[in-house]
């Protein structure tokens, strides 16, 4: 039965990667944690596993429809390792709570600015603010 | 590649591995938004773009844990192998609704991590 709850917890957490592009991992740690009676470290290492393979389907998914911009895509990851090392030394020389807030704030106001943006008359991307960015 | 481009770029790269250092996540949360923001992406490009960049950074992280020998690829199995149903799903899913009604389920995404971080 755990593992069930595991499963549709795991398939939900890869439909919200294939809508709103992440990869998985705010359903994946708490499945683990909950159900499949992992630690905290156990699950967060577990579920990036899982995220590489789901994210590599779902990207190349969306490759197929015409929503991947590669070159870009490859520096993002390239400069990713620099701030995947910052984070793990900052994560151990800062109080877990602190970072859980600042993550919460940070969180809140992007919602806030996404939602204010999507609501606003004209829609979410007027054709000029898409022109500069385009390859 | 202009160079401020690139330099909004090496911000968001590193922006997102710092997340996943962080809180062991992929670093969507904070990709997807900054290149809406500041490089003018469309929400479905964002987060196709978004994937990609997470195959890299999860990488590492998953290869730096798995070194210290924290992860379980069964237990990554019993979750990730629904995920890859529901990714192909989801991104279906995606291409048949409005993009700002993809930016307003991210922004309640966002709303409920925060929630899940404040208690």
């Amino acid at each position: 039965m755990e593992y069930v709850a595991a499963a549709a917890l795991g398939f939900l957490g890869g439909m919200l990667g294939g809508l709103v592009g992440v990869g998985g991992g705010v359903l994946f740690v708490p499945a683990l944690v909950i159900f499949l009676d992992q630690t905290q470290v156990g699950a967060e290492s577990t579920s990036l596993l899982a995220i590489v393979f789901v994210a590599a389907l779902g990207a190349y998914r969306q490759y197929g429809y015409g929503n991947v911009r590669v070159r870009d895509g490859l520096v993002l990851g390239g400069f990713g390792l620099v701030g995947v090392i910052g984070g793990v030394a900052i994560s151990n020389a800062v109080s877990g709570r602190t970072l859980e807030l600042m993550f919460a704030a940070l969180a809140l106001v992007i919602a806030a600015q996404l939602a204010r943006r999507a609501l606003r008359p004209g829609g979410a991307n007027p054709p000029k603010a898409r022109a500069p960015g385009r390859p | 590649m202009p160079r401020d481009r690139l330099l909004k770029l090496l911000l968001i790269g590193t922006a997102g591995g710092l997340f996943s250092g962080l809180f062991g996540v992929g670093g969507g949360t904070i990709i997807v938004p900054l290149l809406i923001f500041w490089l003018a992406y469309g929400e479905r490009e964002a987060t196709g773009t978004s994937l990609a960049a997470i195959v890299i950074i999860g990488a590492y992280g998953a290869v730096a844990q798995a070194l210290y020998g924290n992860v379980n690829p069964g237990d990554a199995a019993v979750v990730g192998i629904p995920a890859l149903a529901g990714v192909v799903a989801g991104a279906a899913v995606q291409q048949r609704i409005p993009e700002r009604l993809v930016a307003l389920l991210f922004a309640a995404l966002l709303v409920a991590t925060a929630a899940q971080f404040i208690f």
